[in-house]
């Protein structure tokens, strides 16, 4: 078993990069690997509860409470969530909330590390 | 007891992307890991700017007067407060005509010791050859 840790800048809507992490994500832990996911600037909006899966649009909700419930750890950067409006409240249960510091510490622990950039 | 090494390439254009700024303040969240970590362990990130990413740190950057919020003149800044290697491409800086007179050097007027280094393309190479994990911003 390998340890993978994803950094997640990029928006869910408006590109297809966070839908490829999602399920490169869930692929890696079919495969019984370990995975963390760090969300920060754009990705952060993916946190929020209540998404309507419209179908001309990607939706994450779902899939990340899949995750979260295979295992997978799921942190939104603080400054960057707050920043855009969205209060702990608003967000996905389970969904951690932590500084930048985080996603080092995970790097740190991690066999492989995947920055999927943002706009 | 490890210490992992770090590449940050930020190569995208300040304010146009918030990519440089997030390269940065991600880079200087080092300075805090070690509250997660084992005792002993370690992460030590170097910044390489490159390509559009030399812009980052043209000196005078008016974003506070102009949108309200840090530069990343002031980011730089901090990562040398903070003791982050931080490197420029010299060839970047020569293709958009930028000559060390116009971009931040240090932030002796912060305090910082460290200086921000000019270097050969090769030389960001050897870095990321280096590197356990290469972050590109």
């Amino acid at each position: 078993m390998a340890v993978l840790s994803m950094g997640i800048f990029s928006s869910l809507i408006g590109s297809m990069s966070t839908d490829f992490a999602i399920k490169l994500a869930s692929s890696a832990i079919e495969k019984g690997h370990k995975v963390n996911l760090w969300l920060s600037g754009n990705a952060v909006g993916l946190v929020k509860k209540s998404q309507k899966h419209l179908k001309d649009y990607s939706t994450g909700e779902k899939h990340l409470i899949d995750l979260m419930q295979k295992g997978v750890e799921i942190c939104t950067c603080e400054a960057c969530t707050y920043a855009r409006g969205i209060q702990k409240a608003d967000a996905i249960e389970g969904v951690q909330w932590n500084a930048m510091h985080w996603y080092l510490a995970k790097i740190h622990s991690s066999d492989r590390v995947l920055q999927i950039g943002g706009e | 007891m490890a210490d992992k090494k770090l590449a940050f390439i930020v190569q995208r254009t300040p304010y146009k992307s918030e990519n440089p700024k997030l390269a940065l303040t991600h880079a200087i969240s080092y300075q805090t890991v070690e509250i997660l970590l084992e005792d002993g362990d370690t992460v030590t990130p170097t910044v390489c700017l490159v390509g559009d990413g030399v812009i980052a740190c043209l000196k005078d950057q008016k974003a506070m007067e102009t949108y309200g919020i840090t530069s990343t003149e002031m980011h730089l800044k901090s990562a040398l407060l903070v003791d982050l290697d931080v490197m420029v491409c010299k060839e970047d800086l020569d293709r958009f005509g930028i000559s060390e007179s116009m971009i931040v050097l240090d932030a002796e007027d912060m305090g910082a010791d460290k200086k921000i280094q000019i270097v050969p393309f090769a030389s960001i190479v050897e870095t990321i050859k280096n590197a356990n994990h290469v972050l590109f911003f």
